[in-house]
C-alpha cells in the first residue's frame, strides 16, 4: 500500500543503501535504517536540538528533514566526529575535559551543532556560539560547561 | 608521584568514566536498545476527557487492541502510608470505567513500527460521556464537590493527605508577637521534562518464561517490585534494566501505568514490544509536580525574631496516587521541611493533599521544598520590610547557628553553615555596589534588584526518615504493604585478575556517580579509578537498593562503598601481611601493590587476588576463597545547606526579567568530585530559574491540557540561563560518613526564591512584590500597568 | 510524533512540478524547507496525502536586485538572507530580520517563500512583506499572476495562493537612503515566535517623514498594517516623540486576541514597547 523509496544516504563517509517509506524522518531512517543511534530525538517538533545532524556540512534538524531529501547529501552524525577509535574530536575531548554533559541525551546535537559551526567560523567569540548553542535545550547541565567547553575547542581548533 | 604516598582521589575534579562512550554516539538509551530489534511497538490511546465514563472503546479488527479488560489477572497499582488522614486510591494499568485525566491511559495498540502504530491509533474510537471534573484544589474540597475516586473522605472531599502538627507553646508565642506578617505563596504545574522522555523495552524469554524490561528508570529493583505485584508474577521472572537514562530529575522514580502494560502485553503476546514515549505524551501524563500554594504567617518581634510560624498548605496531587513515595510527598515534606534553615520557634501547619482531575503529582527535583523556601525567603524579605530591619540582618538573626538542632517537627539538623554560607554570598555580592548601583539605575528609571534564599537541603536520608511519614496505627485498614525506602548495598569484589568490580543498588542517570564512586573506592584500594568498574541498574546483576533520588545516592550508596572498600582493603592487608611479615596495620596498598611501610617489601594485589581464587590452601585463618564485601548504609540523613543571590533587571515595558548575575555559596560537606558538584548546582539552577520565570503547564476551563509541546512549556536555552558564580564550604557532618553532603536538588529549591525576592527588590519603588511563580513577563507587566494606573488615579486626584 | 503516510515526488523542474500539484491539488502539499509543515505532520494536525518537494528544482533560490526593486525566489534559505551582502535599508532590514527567525539549524533548511505561504502573523517575512507591500507571484499550469499583501494574506494560515500554485518569487520594493527600517520582537526565549513584533520602514527627507509604515505581528490573525501610527508619522518632524506618539496610536488601534502568552492588554503594551525599539533601529542604523 504505502510507498517505498530505495534510497542511498552518505552517512559519515559511509554509504548506506536503504529503503524507507517517504514518511520516514532522516533521524529515524538513521538510527533504524543505518544503526546510528547517537542521533537522538528529544521532541520530534524541532525545538530541543538533540536529533542534529549536518547536512552537507550545515546543522539541521533531523526530525524536520525526510530521509528521502537527504538522498545523495553528506550527512555528518555524532559518529563521524571524532577522527578513530582512539581519538576524540576537539569538541568532545573539550566536553569531556569540562564536564559538559550529564545524561548525555542533547549531548550528540550539541556536539555536531558547536563542532560544524566552529569548523565553519573558528574565530567565532563567546556570544556568538551562545546564540548558536541557544538552538538546543540541555536539562541537566545548565549549559555553562557546554559554553565553556565549546570556547576551549574553539581556541585548540583555531591552532 | 611519590610511590610511598597513597593517591588521594577524593577532591578531585576527574573526568568522568562515563563521558567517551557517550560523547561517541555510542551511549545506549532504551529507544536504541528498541532500535536493535525486531520488536512490535505500542502506542497509548488516551483520555481526552478530565473526567468521564467510558461508553465504548472500538477499532477496525485489523487493529490489534488491548483495553483494560485484556489485563486478566492485572492488579491496580496501589501505594499507601499508614497515617489516619491518608486516603489510599487505586490506580489501574487501563483506566476501566472511569477517565479522570486527559491524557489517562485507556487502551494500547500493537504494530509492527512506531509510525503504523499511531496510524492504528488514528482508528480507535472512544465514547466518553463527560462527567463534572474538579480541576483546581479549591474547586476540589468545596462541600459536595464532586469526587474523583468513589471512596471515603474522612474529611473535606477529595482531601487525600491532612497532616497537621501545632506545638504546645504556638498560641501563646503567636499571641505575644510584635508583628504578624501575612503572605501566600504559589508555584504553578511544572514538568520535570527530561529530554529524553520515558520509554521500555520488554523481552520475553520462551524458554525460561522471564521478561526483562528496559526501561529509563531511577529505581530499578523497586519498579521490577511494583510491576511483579501487579502481574502477579514473582519478581525473579522478571529482569529490570535502566540502561542509560537520559535524565530523571526525579519523574523516573514512580512506577508507570505503561511499563506494567508494556511487560503484560510482550508476556500475553509473548514477543518483544517496545514503547517510546512522545514529548507531547510526556507533556500530559508523566507526572507533573509543584502545583501548590501556602498561607503562611510569621509572628516576629520587632527585633525581627520569629517566634512563631503559622502555614496552611495546600497542594493539588492529581487525580492518582504515585508509587512508591505516594501523593503525601509533597505536602507531608512541606509540613515537615518548612522552617528549613531557620529557628522558628513554635510552629502551627495544617498541610493537605487534594485530588483534581489532572495528571497526578509525583517528585521532581526539590518537591515541594523550591516552594517552602519562596514562602520563607519572602516572608523574611517583606518582615524585613514591614520591621525596618535590614534583609540580611533578620537572617542572621533567625538563621540555625547551633547543631544538632531539633526542629518543632521533630527534624535533627546537622552540622551546617547557614550564616556563614549567607555572609559568603553576600560578600560576593557586594551589596554596598549593588545598592550604589541599583540607585543610580533607578534615577535612570531602570529597574535592578537583588535577592537573597537562605535554605537547608535535607539529603541522604534513609529508612529512618522515611518510615517517620508513616504513623503506625492499628486500624485494620485493608491496605496493601507500606514502602519503606531508605537503604543502599553494594557489592565489592576482586577477581583473580586484581580487577574490581562494584556492584551497587543505586540507579544512576547522569550524575557520574560510577565515577564519584570508583574515586571512594580507589582511595581506600590504591589504585585508579579506571580500574573499577560500576555496575548499576540491572536487577539481575545488582544487590537490591532503592535507587538514585532525593539528593542521596553519593551519601548513602557512597557510604555503602565506603565501608565496603574499607573491608577489602583490610581483607587485603591482612592477606599481604601474611606474605610479608608483620601486622596488617603495617601495610599500605598503593598503585596496585600492598607494600610493607618498614621494611619496603610489596606483593601486587592481583597476586593475592589470583592465589585467594586458585590457591585456597594459602588463605591464611581459613578465610573464604573470595575477595567479596557488601556495604550496607543507612543513614538518618543529613541537611546540605546554600545560600543564593540572583541579581535581576526587569524591563518595566515588557515584564521580561534578565538574570544578570548569580551567585551561590554551597555547602555540601566534602566534595568528592568538584566537578560534579558544580555540574549538579549549575543545573539544579537552571530548572530554578525555569520554575521561577518560564515553566508552567496550563489546563484551559475544560481541563485540557494547552502546554503539550516545546513551543508552549518553556525551558530555557543558554541564552536564558545566567553564568553562575560557585563559592563552596565544607562543613564535615558526623551524618555521613563520607563526609559528602546530597547537592542534587539544592539549584532548584534555593533559585525560585532568590530571583522572585530579587524581581520584588526591583520594583520596590512600585510596591509590587513577586509571591506566585513563574513570574512571566506578561503578570509582571500587568502587576506594573496596575501600579502605573495607581500612582496616575493618584496623581489626579491629588 | 511520525506523520501520516503520504506520496512523495520530487520534481526536477517548476513545469514538472506544476503539472504534479495539478494533479490532485486538494491533498497535496509543497514542501520547501518545511520547518514549519513537518512539525505540524509529525503531531499529525496536518496530514497531506501527496508532498511536492520544490528542493531540487533548479534556479529556484537568490536574491536579483532590480533598479526599483528586488526579488526573492521563494526556496532562499534564511541563511542566505541572514548573510546577503545587500546594500541599503532594504538589506538591513533582511539581515536583522533573518537572524530572528528561529534558530540556526532552523535557517539553514527553512525558507523565505515557505514561511511567507505559511501565513503565520508574527513570522518576520511576513512581517516584512506585509510592511514593504510585497508583490508575490505564483505560478500554475493556469499561468502566472502577482499578488499585493495587501490581498495575499487573508486570515490565519491562509493566502491567497489556489491550491494548484506555487509561490515561485517575492518582489520588495527597493529603498533609496532615505529610508530607516527596523524590527523589535518580544519572545519568552531566545529564538521562539514573537508574542508581538514591530517593524517599521520610514523615509525621512530633510527632517520630516514622507512615508511611513508600520507593520505589527502577534496582535492579529495576519500581519497589521498600522494606519494609525503610519498617519501619525507622515508629514511630521521626525523626533522621539513622534515616535511615541505612533507606538501609543498603534496600541489604540490593534485589537488582539487572549492566550496563554498574552492578554490583548499585554499585547498592547507590547506594541508600545516594541515600535519605538524598531523606530529607534531605524532611527540610528
Amino acid at each position: 500500500m504505502s510507498q517505498t523509496i530505495p534510497l542511498r544516504l552518505y552517512v559519515n563517509g559511509d554509504r548506506y543503501d536503504i529503503a524507507v517509506e517517504p514518511r520516514r524522518t532522516l533521524a529515524d531512517a538513521l538510527r533504524e535504517d543505518c544503526g546510528l543511534t547517537g542521533t537522538h530525538l528529544g521532541c520530534e517538533h524541532g525545538v530541543c536540538g538533540a536529533c542534529t545532524v549536518l547536512v552537507d556540512g550545515q546543522p539541521m534538524r533531523s526530525c524536520l528533514m525526510f530521509a528521502v531529501q537527504a538522498e545523495d547529501a553528506s550527512v555528518r552524525t555524532v559518529e563521524g566526529l571524532a577522527p578513530d577509535d582512539e581519538t576524540l574530536h576537539p569538541i568532545q575531548q573539550a566536553f569531556w575535559e569540562n564536564h559538559g554533559l550529564q545524561c548525555g541525551f542533547c549531548t550528540p546535537g550539541f556536539l555536531v551543532l558547536a563542532a560544524g559551526y566552529l569548523e565553519e567560523h573558528p574565530d567565532a567569540n563567546e556570544e556568538e556560539m551562545r546564540e548558536v548553542l541557544s538552538s538546543n535545550l540541555c536539562r541537566c547541565t545548565g549549559y555553562q560547561n557546554i559554553v565553556k567547553a565549546t570556547m576551549c575547542a574553539a581556541e585548540k581548533m583555531r591552532r | 608521584m611519590n610511590m610511598s604516598e597513597p593517591q588521594t582521589w577524593t577532591g578531585q575534579a576527574l573526568p568522568r568514566l562515563e563521558d567517551p562512550a557517550i560523547l561517541r554516539g555510542w551511549g545506549n538509551y532504551v529507544a536504541d536498545v528498541a532500535s536493535r530489534d525486531s520488536c512490535l511497538h505500542v502506542r497509548f490511546v488516551r483520555s481526552n476527557q478530565p473526567s468521564g465514563r467510558i461508553l465504548s472503546i472500538t477499532a477496525p479488527p485489523h487493529v490489534k487492541l488491548f483495553t483494560a479488560a485484556d489485563l486478566t489477572g492485572v492488579s491496580p497499582i496501589r501505594a499507601v502510608l499508614e497515617r489516619p488522614d491518608f486516603v489510599a486510591v487505586d490506580t489501574p494499568i487501563l483506566a476501566t470505567d472511569l477517565v479522570r485525566f486527559v491524557g489517562e491511559p485507556i487502551a494500547v495498540v500493537v504494530a509492527s513500527t512506531e509510525a503504523e502504530a499511531e496510524d492504528a491509533l488514528d482508528l480507535v474510537v472512544v465514547d466518553i460521556e463527560p462527567l463534572p471534573a474538579v480541576l483546581s484544589a479549591d474547586q476540589a474540597i468545596a462541600s459536595g464537590a464532586p469526587l474523583v475516586h468513589d471512596v471515603e473522605f474522612p474529611g473535606d472531599p477529595n482531601t487525600v493527605v491532612d497532616g497537621r502538627i501545632h506545638t504546645p507553646g504556638f498560641d501563646e508565642a503567636f499571641a505575644r508577637a510584635d508583628k504578624i506578617v501575612t503572605i501566600q505563596v504559589g508555584s504553578a504545574r511544572q514538568s520535570a521534562m527530561p529530554l529524553e522522555a520515558r520509554a521500555a523495552h520488554a523481552a520475553y524469554d520462551r524458554s525460561s518464561g522471564r521478561s526483562t524490561l528496559h526501561a529509563t528508570l531511577q529505581m530499578p529493583h523497586m519498579t521490577r517490585t511494583g510491576i511483579a505485584d501487579c502481574l502477579g508474577i514473582a519478581e525473579d521472572d522478571l529482569r529490570v534494566i535502566a540502561p542509560d537514562v537520559g535524565g530523571g530529575f526525579g519523574a523516573k522514580m514512580t512506577l508507570a501505568r505503561e511499563d506494567v502494560a508494556v511487560v503484560f502485553i510482550s508476556r500475553a503476546m509473548r514477543r518483544n514490544i517496545a514503547w517510546i514515549e512522545t514529548r507531547e505524551e510526556n507533556f500530559m501524563a508523566s507526572w507533573h509536580s509543584r502545583e501548590q500554594v501556602y498561607d503562611v504567617e510569621g509572628a516576629f518581634t520587632a527585633s525581627g525574631e520569629l517566634i512563631a510560624l503559622r502555614g496552611d498548605l495546600m497542594c493539588d496531587v492529581g487525580a492518582y496516587c504515585c508509587y512508591p513515595v505516594t501523593y503525601g510527598v509533597e505536602p507531608l515534606m512541606a509540613m515537615a521541611e518548612l522552617p528549613g534553615p531557620y529557628r522558628v520557634g513554635e510552629y502551627s501547619v495544617r498541610s493537605r493533599g487534594v485530588i483534581t482531575n489532572k495528571c497526578p503529582i509525583a517528585p521532581y527535583r526539590g518537591v515541594s521544598r523550591p516552594v517552602q523556601v519562596l514562602a520563607m525567603e519572602r516572608l523574611m524579605d517583606v518582615a524585613a520590610a514591614e520591621l525596618g530591619i535590614d534583609r540580611v540582618v533578620i537572617r542572621l538573626k533567625n538563621l540555625i547557628t547551633e547543631f544538632p538542632h531539633r526542629s518543632p517537627s521533630g527534624l535533627v539538623l546537622d552540622q551546617a553553615s547557614h550564616t556563614e554560607t549567607l555572609l559568603a554570598a553576600t560578600e560576593l555580592a557586594d551589596l554596598s555596589d549593588f545598592a550604589t548601583r541599583q540607585a543610580a539605575a533607578r534615577a535612570d528609571g531602570r529597574y535592578l534588584g537583588l535577592g537573597i534564599s537562605c535554605f537547608a537541603e535535607r539529603t541522604g536520608y534513609g529508612t529512618p526518615a522515611l518510615a517517620m511519614r508513616s504513623q503506625p496505627i492499628t486500624l485494620g485498614l485493608e491496605t496493601a504493604p507500606t514502602i519503606t525506602p531508605g537503604f543502599e548495598r553494594v557489592i565489592l569484589a576482586m577477581d583473580p585478575s586484581g580487577g574490581v568490580t562494584l556492584r551497587i543498588g543505586a540507579s544512576p542517570h547522569g550524575q557520574g556517580l560510577k565515577t564519584t564512586l570508583a574515586q571512594l573506592v580507589c582511595d581506600q584500594l590504591g589504585l585508579e579509578p579506571q580500574a573499577v568498574r560500576v555496575i548499576a541498574s540491572d536487577t539481575d546483576a545488582t544487590p537490591y537498593g532503592w535507587g538514585s533520588f532525593a539528593s542521596r545516592a553519593m551519601v548513602i550508596a557512597g557510604g555503602a562503598s565506603l565501608l565496603a572498600s574499607r573491608d577489602l582493603a583490610e581483607r587485603l592487608r591482612v592477606l599481604a601481611a601474611d606474605r610479608l611479615g608483620g601486622l596488617a596495620s603495617d601495610i599500605d596498598l598503593i598503585q596496585g601493590s600492598a607494600i610493607r611501610r618498614d621494611t619496603g617489601g610489596q606483593v601486587a594485589l592481583s597476586t593475592l587476588a589470583r592465589d585467594t581464587y586458585h590457591n585456597a590452601q594459602l588463605i591464611p585463618d581459613k578465610g573464604e576463597p573470595a575477595l567479596e564485601f557488601t556495604g550496607v548504609y543507612d543513614p538518618t540523613g543529613t541537611f546540605a545547606n546554600a545560600c543564593h543571590i540572583a541579581e535581576v533587571e526587569v524591563d518595566s515595558e515588557t515584564g521580561a526579567v534578565d538574570i544578570t548575575r548569580f551567585l551561590v555559596a554551597e555547602d555540601a560537606g566534602l566534595l568528592v568530585n568538584p566537578a560534579i558538584v558544580d555540574g549538579q548546582i549549575h543545573g539544579g539552577v537552571a530548572q530554578g530559574v525555569a520554575n521561577a520565570l518560564y515553566e508552567e503547564l496550563i489546563y484551559d476551563d475544560r481541563g485540557i491540557l494547552i502546554t503539550t509541546s516545546l513551543m508552549d512549556y518553556l525551558p530555557p536555552t543558554v541564552a536564558e540561563m545566567p553564568h553562575i558564580e560557585i563559592a563552596h564550604l565544607q562543613t564535615i557532618s558526623p551524618q555521613s560518613i563520607t563526609g559528602a553532603k546530597g547537592v542534587g536538588e539544592g539549584g532548584t529549591i534555593g533559585a525560585p526564591a532568590a530571583i522572585a525576592n530579587a524581581i520584588s527588590d526591583a520594583l520596590s519603588p512600585l510596591g509590587i512584590g513577586v509571591f506566585h511563580l513563574p513570574a512571566t513577563p506578561h503578570r509582571i507587566r500587568t502587576a506594573i500597568r496596575a501600579a502605573q494606573n495607581r500612582t496616575a488615579q493618584e496623581e489626579a486626584i491629588a | 510524533m511520525k506523520p501520516s503516510p503520504f506520496e512523495y515526488v520530487r520534481p526536477a523542474s517548476l513545469e514538472e512540478a506544476l503539472t504534479e500539484l495539478a494533479r490532485d491539488p486538494d491533498e497535496s502539499k509543497v514542501l520547501a524547507g518545511g520547518q514549519s509543515l513537518i512539525p505540524m505532520m509529525n503531531f499529525r494536525l496536518a496530514r497531506p496525502e501527496r508532498l511536492i518537494d520544490i528542493n531540487d528544482i533548479p534556479d529556484f533560490a537568490g536574491v536579483t536586485v532590480g533598479d526599483t526593486s528586488v526579488n526573492i525566489k521563494a526556496r532562499t534559505r534564511h541563511l542566505a538572507l541572514q548573510n546577503s551582502s545587500l546594500s541599503g535599508p532594504l538589506g538591513d532590514l533582511l539581515r536583522r530580520s533573518a537572524v530572528q527567525v528561529g534558530h540556526l539549524p532552523i535557517r539553514t533548511r527553512g525558507t523565505f517563500g515557505g514561511s511567507i505561504a505559511h501565513c503565520d502573523a508574527a513570522s518576520e517575512w511576513c512581517l516584512v512583506a506585509s510592511l514593504l507591500d510585497a508583490e508575490m507571484t505564483v505560478e500554475s499550469l493556469r499561468g502566472e499572476r502577482t499578488i499585493p499583501a495587501s490581498e495575499f494574506f487573508q486570515a490565519i494560515f491562509t493566502t491567497a495562493i489556489e491550491s494548484d500554485e506555487i509561490l515561485t518569487s517575492i518582489s520588495l520594493p527597493a529603498l533609496d537612503g532615505n529610508y530607516r527600517t527596523g524590527i523589535a520582537e518580544f519572545a519568552r526565549r531566545a529564538g521562539d515566535f514573537a508574542i508581538v513584533a514591530a517593524t517599521a520602514a520610514v523615509q525621512v527627507v530633510d527632517g520630516t517623514v514622507r512615508d511611513a509604515r508600520v507593520s505589527l505581528g502577534g496582535v492579529s490573525e495576519i500581519p497589521f498594517r498600522s494606519a494609525a501610527a503610519e498617519s501619525t508619522m507622515l508629514g511630521q518632524p521626525w523626533s522621539a516623540e513622534l515616535v511615541r506618539a505612533a507606538a501609543e496610536a498603534a496600541a489604540l488601534e490593534v485589537d488582539p486576541s487572549s492566550d496563554s502568552h498574552g492578554d490583548a492588554a499585554y499585547r498592547r503594551d507590547l506594541v508600545r514597547a516594541l515600535l519605538p525599539r524598531a523606530l529607534g533601529e531605524a532611527v540610528s542604523p
